[in-house]
């Protein structure tokens, strides 16, 4: 198990690697001179020179690459000349590992960035996650243990509803009624967790509930159909031959037996929610991962790119690991590591 | 004791039917069952898939509760009318006064808890032992059933267990809490020989300690004859033939039950006589053949005093205490079954 896991997070580092050389070799053979951006309007061929030197654009691309990666373990100074660092060392700025860069648009390290960004990003999913799963899964039960009655129709087609209606759409509706035009929660603005949780939690009840929708819809469709396979296993027909009750029935033998789907799917989704919920975070203007990465794009801020898909692939990556794993645990039949 | 004159009987069935609305028709898996059984007997039910003898036990069961089935008739247990309680009435008997055992302990058992875990819930849904004191009953169990090193093997899970002891860990689970009523569905059939003589060993050796009836489901007439002291022959959800074993095996009287015992294979019989199988398929179960649904497939029906195919026969005393459904005169069913059928077995 020790040595497994040793041996993923190794083939982790891999693959991370490789994500991250693709990305910059994509960005930086793009005809764009990432040092025209940084320059203005009134911009000289002096200004770009120097802007260019003191970016590190000067070096050829493996050159950067080879920096930046080691900027990830060890660190990293800017200006990325050593002689303008020199000739002006007030204007050095250090970024600690793992440095993810500098953006020469907002002038700070990304790392300053994606530190401000991660609580906002880490609070929408996980309460994002929580109302899907607690939905999602009640809601599939429900409808399993019913099938083809009512309550059965009745959440096939709410799962429908939310999973056609669109993220930003929900949203708007959401924003424009429920805190605009009725005022019962205020219009959202990230609050930290703490001093004051309520605060935190009333600001972000429209994104959770805007987040949850679609995830929702499909985990209960999802729960419905492994609940109704699970539910005519014979494994069940023996628990009730046991004398066991009905909710003993269902909860502890047939959920138990539908939860390694469930794990699966709810590992990977929160996985990649953690790496920002783009629209979620546009549509409540909350400055998230996601809110991070669609400016970087529009501004063409490409070391921030560059970053941020690096954080994204590591969530995912990470979140097939802690799958992988948990898997061990969830069915004794699957030797992790074997 | 015949079963047609037994009365009062710790088990009663009677005029069990049990049919499934589909969209297709009206399944009559069973149609009209009825038999007795007391303590310390065992009745075996045999008969083709889909004869009706699964879906038999798991009506007295109460497993058919919240399906689509309509039960009709009654199931009286030690005088208490199994039909009329509530479910939680029910599932108060299930897995305590009366247990059944799987056909294939495989998927019958969950497959994300240890054995100990699933015997000692079966322990606990019917009383407030400790975890503890149950774990040790369980232990007790598992080593009673056969099983080495029951200290060790309580832990695994059942993908771990080899068919032969899964099966004991499910008969295990089966008595743990002493049931006066065990069925058996067909609780053999995956084993390969010699374990199965060692289960019906088993059966037969815990049935003497406890004292329980036993209903044994099986297409396999050896594991009958071995076990049952009354067997009941289904064809078509219906009851053709119930007897003591050695009325059944001896004197049968019904010509499916001629055509199943010169079906079987014997150890003792002349070489070269090929076995005879009971040519044609099981009738289906929405479309049962009108009359004797056994008449398409019956080598005998010319002898019959009644149109088979449109006259349904009554299930009759054919001698004393055995009953068989069948419209040819039983004086001459005893004739052909004397000339055709004995030399072949």
């Amino acid at each position: 198990m020790f040595y497994y896991i040793l041996r993923r997070l190794g083939q982790m580092v891999v693959m991370l690697l490789l994500i991250s050389a693709t990305t910059f070799a994509i960005f930086f053979a793009v005809p764009i001179d990432p040092a025209r951006y940084t320059c203005g309007k009134n911009c000289t061929p002096t200004i770009l020179e120097g802007n260019r030197k003191s970016l590190g654009y000067d070096q050829p691309v493996p050159v950067q690459y080879a920096k930046f990666v080691q900027g990830l373990a060890t660190g990293r100074d800017f200006p990325d000349n050593a002689e303008l660092r020199a000739a002006h060392p007030e204007q050095v700025v250090h970024c600690p590992a793992p440095c993810l860069g500098y953006s020469p648009l907002q002038s700070r390290t990304i790392n300053e960035m994606v530190s401000e960004a991660w609580p906002v990003s880490i609070s929408i999913a996980l309460g994002a996650f929580v109302l899907w799963m607690l939905v999602g899964v009640s809601g599939g039960i429900i409808a399993a243990l019913n099938r083809g009655k009512w309550p059965d129709r009745l959440v096939v087609g709410l799962g429908l509803i939310g999973y056609s209606l669109p993220t930003f759409f929900i949203g708007l509706i959401l924003l424009t009624f429920v805190a605009i035009q009725w005022g019962v929660v205020p219009v959202p603005s990230f609050k930290p967790f703490l001093p004051n949780p309520f605060d935190w939690a009333i600001n972000l009840i429209l994104p959770w509930i805007t987040l949850a929708c679609i995830f929702a819809a499909s985990y209960m469709r999802l729960t419905r159909a492994y609940m109704i396979e699970t539910m005519s296993e014979d494994f069940i027909r023996t628990a009730r031959a046991k004398g066991a009750g009905k909710w003993r029935v269902i909860l502890r033998h047939g959920l138990r037996a539908s939860l390694t789907p469930i794990v699966t799917a709810a590992g990977l989704d929160l996985g990649g929610l953690l790496g920002g919920a783009i629209i979620t975070e546009s549509v409540f203007s909350m400055h998230g991962l996601g809110f991070l990465a669609v400016n970087s794009v529009t501004t063409m801020d490409l070391p921030t790119i560059v970053a941020m898909v690096l954080i994204v692939a590591t969530f995912v990556v990470m979140a097939n690991l802690v799958v992988d794993i948990l898997y061990g645990f969830i069915d004794p039949r699957v030797k992790v590591g074997a | 004791m015949s079963p047609a004159t037994a009365s009062k009987a710790f088990l009663e069935v009677d005029n069990l039917s049990v049919h499934f609305p589909t969209d297709d028709g009206l399944v009559r898996a069973v149609d009209g069952v009825s038999f007795t059984l007391e303590k310390g007997r065992t009745l075996g039910i045999v008969g083709e898939s889909g004869s009706g003898k699964s879906v038999t036990s798991l009506a007295i069961m109460g497993l058919h509760r919240g399906t689509r089935a309509k039960l009709t008739g009654h199931i009286r247990l030690d005088g208490q009318d199994l039909t009329e309680l509530t479910d939680e009435e029910l599932r108060q008997l299930r897995g305590n006064k009366m247990a059944m055992i799987f056909q294939d302990p495989l998927s019958a058992m969950h497959p994300y808890y240890t054995i100990g875990q699933q015997l000692v819930e079966a322990i606990q849904v019917h009383s407030s032992e400790s975890k503890k004191a149950a774990r040790t009953s369980v232990v007790e169990m598992l080593g009673r059933v056969g099983i080495p090193n029951p200290n060790k093997r309580v832990d695994q899970y059942p993908h771990e267990f080899s068919g032969g002891m899964r099966q004991r860990a499910m008969i295990a689970m089966a008595l743990i809490n002493n049931p006066e009523l065990l069925i058996a569905d067909e609780p053999t059939t995956a084993l390969d020989v010699t374990v199965q003589a060692q289960i019906l060993d088993l059966m037969r050796g815990l049935q003497r300690e406890f004292g329980s009836a036993i209903i044994m489901i099986t297409h396999d007439l050896g594991v009958v004859a071995e076990i049952a002291d009354q067997v009941l022959v289904m064809y078509g959800g219906k009851c053709v033939e119930y007897g003591t074993v050695d009325d059944s095996f001896h004197r049968p009287d019904h010509p499916y039950t001629w055509g199943l015992l010169t079906s079987m294979p014997r150890l003792d019989r002349v070489k070269q006589e090929r076995l005879v199988p009971v040519v044609g398929n099981p009738p289906s179960l929405i479309n049962v053949p009108p009359g004797c649904a056994f008449h398409p497939r019956c080598a005998f029906r010319a002898l019959a005093s009644q149109p088979c195919d449109s006259v349904v026969p009554e299930l009759a005393e054919s001698y004393f205490g055995h009953l068989s459904r069948c419209h040819i005169p039983v004086a001459q069913r005893a004739e052909t079954f004397a000339s055709d059928i004995a030399p072949k077995l």
